[in-house]
């Protein structure tokens, strides 16, 4: 199986080690933004870990007395109308966020690497049907067609998780079948072939592998946009249903009226949304450019 | 070029007809239609009253026999009647549509007249500050929301004028105009800018690299001429497919910008009617989408044959 070595090529780029953690700092070095995009994934990821612990308040205890109270020492990032601590429903919300994003960035991935492996590999009728399917998958952008899911699956996180994989999957599927094309033309393929080798067992430990680098890259790519289109279902009020804090609910259609009586309400956690989004997209471009060169910008 | 042409027409009816279908059948597994969310809002449910609203409705025949039902109005153009309003859907759609093209054309615009430049200014300067500095927009573009982005604008609007841009069909004034479609076209473009600038850096980048690039400076041009009338004119092609691209991402920005903004198009449309469980609207606003996004796709790949000798599409 045919592989880069990425020691040769971080030796080539001027590296003086390639052990452990200064290969990290290495790479940090050369890509300062890629590496913030990382702190920022990683910090999303603790806090959606430890919500429990950082959070100060219950984010589903409501408490009449303090509605719409403005920032202060006791509600770091004030509270809702319905008193709900700002704070804590931002950190749980993470939660939310980092469970839609690994979930339908998995599923969607999962089908698609598998739904690209059959079409490129298999080829005939089977490429033909599964051509045809992503064609029309992809003729809705991607917000339609979660939208229309949600409203058929019902409002809840694993239906929200479903609805957005489903759009993923023609993409995924797409880059698969291509690097899949190219690849069975290749030599190494050919001599699996010629010793003997079953077709699915080429496909899976020859064909696979090799065309893991771009489905990481995609996947990151992919990642940030699903936590994007999560918010947007929820704020149109059709994602994750109430009381549960996500990012997109808080910010639901009645935020426009609040723009004026409580604009925390309207910060937080759009800057919430933007910064998880931000970082895996700063991450995404640095993965691209170290595993996939041949994209690179 | 004439059996591509029929070729990819061909497909486009197929890519039509099978979304016509999936979106049929994801409506019709969806439990409860609009006869229960009545009946439920109505608090008591009398089966023989709702047995008859549901066969007034065409609900109690089979699926399939209601899906050729719409698909046969919808060749004779007669798309139905709305179930909440009670009106062909064609005259609910319709004067809906100009409101979202405007704002969808004007989104365009800013995406191509802020996302190019900047595209190439980045490219150019590739590996210094400012194009760093770009990148960072860029890729923020593409990580803000744009519902958010349009609630910081009324944000900054209530504080700075102390009130917010409210939807007139016929703006009196130039300036009203302006509120009304550009502010939020803006929000939703600078988006599309962003992916629009990413995708004419990289291409930029690519062909800045090419041999004949070297010939070009090798011979002495200078690197404005290199740049803008070697380099740039070719590169400008894959943008041309993020017109393409950028129609199936605007639509997605405009649902949740028109309904940010309080707009009556047909984007925001679609929310109320999926909410609703309205059927008939939601049905026919995502054929609409899907052959707005067919047409610009076919349109696009079109256009670049009549840009670039060098394709010719014989297949």
């Amino acid at each position: 199986m045919a592989t880069i070595n990425y020691d040769t090529e971080l030796r080539r780029a001027g590296a003086h080690s390639t052990h452990g953690w200064r290969k990290l700092v290495f790479l940090a070095q050369r890509h300062v933004l890629g590496a913030f995009g990382l702190v920022i994934m990683v910090i999303f990821v603790l806090v959606a870990l430890f919500a429990d612990v950082i959070s100060r308040f219950d984010p589903l205890s409501v408490d009449s007395l303090h509605r719409l109270a403005a920032p202060s020492a006791q509600h770091w990032m004030g509270t809702d109308s319905f008193g709900r601590d700002v704070w804590s429903r931002i950190i749980h919300g993470a939660r939310i966020s980092l469970a839609v994003g690994i979930g339908s960035t998995a599923l969607g991935s999962s089908i698609g690497v598998m739904v690209g492996l059959a079409s490129g590999y298999l080829s005939g009728w089977v490429d033909l049907v599964f051509q045809r399917i992503t064609d029309i998958l992809q003729a809705l952008p991607l917000l339609v067609l979660a939208l229309v899911m949600t409203a058929a699956l019902g409002p809840s996180l694993p239906n929200v998780i479903i609805a957005i994989a489903i759009p993923l999957i023609p993409i995924v599927a797409r880059v698969v079948r291509a690097n899949t094309l190219a690849l069975r033309e290749l030599p190494f393929i050919e001599a699996a072939k010629s010793i003997g080798m079953s077709e699915m067992r080429i496909a899976l430990r020859h064909v696979l592998p090799n065309t893991l680098a771009p489905l990481i890259v995609l996947s990151t790519a992919q990642f940030g946009s699903t936590i994007l289109t999560e918010a947007s279902l929820s704020f149109l009020g059709l994602g994750i249903p109430e009381p549960y804090p996500s990012w997109g609910r808080m910010l639901s259609e009645s935020a426009a009226e609040y723009v004026r009586v409580a604009p925390w309400l309207v910060i937080f956690p759009g800057v919430a949304i933007s910064l998880a989004v931000f970082g895996t997209n700063l991450f995404g471009d640095a993965l691209r450019d170290v595993l996939d060169p041949r994209q690179r910008g | 070029m004439f059996a591509y042409i029929v070729r990819r027409l061909v497909l486009m009816l197929v890519t039509l007809f099978g979304i016509s279908v999936i979106i049929f059948v994801l409506l019709r597994v969806v439990p409860g239609n609009i006869v229960d969310i009545l009946f439920d809002a109505a608090g008591f449910v009398d089966p023989a009253d709702k047995a008859n609203l549901e066969r007034e409705l065409g609900l109690d025949q089979s699926i399939v026999v209601q899906y050729l039902h719409w698909i046969g109005g919808l060749l004779r153009g007669d798309l139905g009647y709305s179930y909440v309003s009670e009106k062909p859907a064609l005259q609910e759609i319709l004067p809906r549509i100009p409101i979202t093209a405007r704002l969808a054309g004007l989104a365009l615009l800013f995406s191509a007249s802020i996302g190019i430049p900047l595209g190439v200014i980045s490219a150019v300067k590739q590996g210094t500050r400012l194009d760093y500095a770009l990148r960072v927009v860029s890729l923020s573009g593409l990580s803000l929301p744009s519902f958010w982005l349009g609630l910081l604008i009324l944000m900054a609007s209530v504080s700075l004028f102390g009130s917010m841009p409210i939807f007139n069909p016929n703006p009196k004034t130039w300036s009203e105009a302006f509120a009304i479609y550009c502010v939020p076209a803006l929000a939703v473009g600078f988006r599309s800018a962003a992916l629009t600038m990413r995708i004419t850096r990289s291409s930029m980048l690519e062909i800045l690299r090419q041999d004949y690039i070297r010939t070009a400076r090798a011979k002495g041009a200078s690197e404005r001429s290199v740049n803008y009338h070697h380099a740039l004119k070719n590169a400008i092609l894959p943008v041309i497919t993020v017109i393409g691209i950028d129609a199936a991402f605007l639509i997605g920005g405009l649902i949740v910008t028109e309904t940010v903004f309080n707009i009556p198009g047909v984007a925001r449309f679609l929310v109320e009617a999926i909410r609703w469980r309205d059927y008939p609207i939601v049905q026919n606003l995502v054929m609409l989408t899907a052959v707005v996004v067919v047409v610009v796709n076919f349109t696009v790949d079109m256009l670049y044959a009549v840009v670039d000798p060098r394709i010719r599409y014989t297949d």
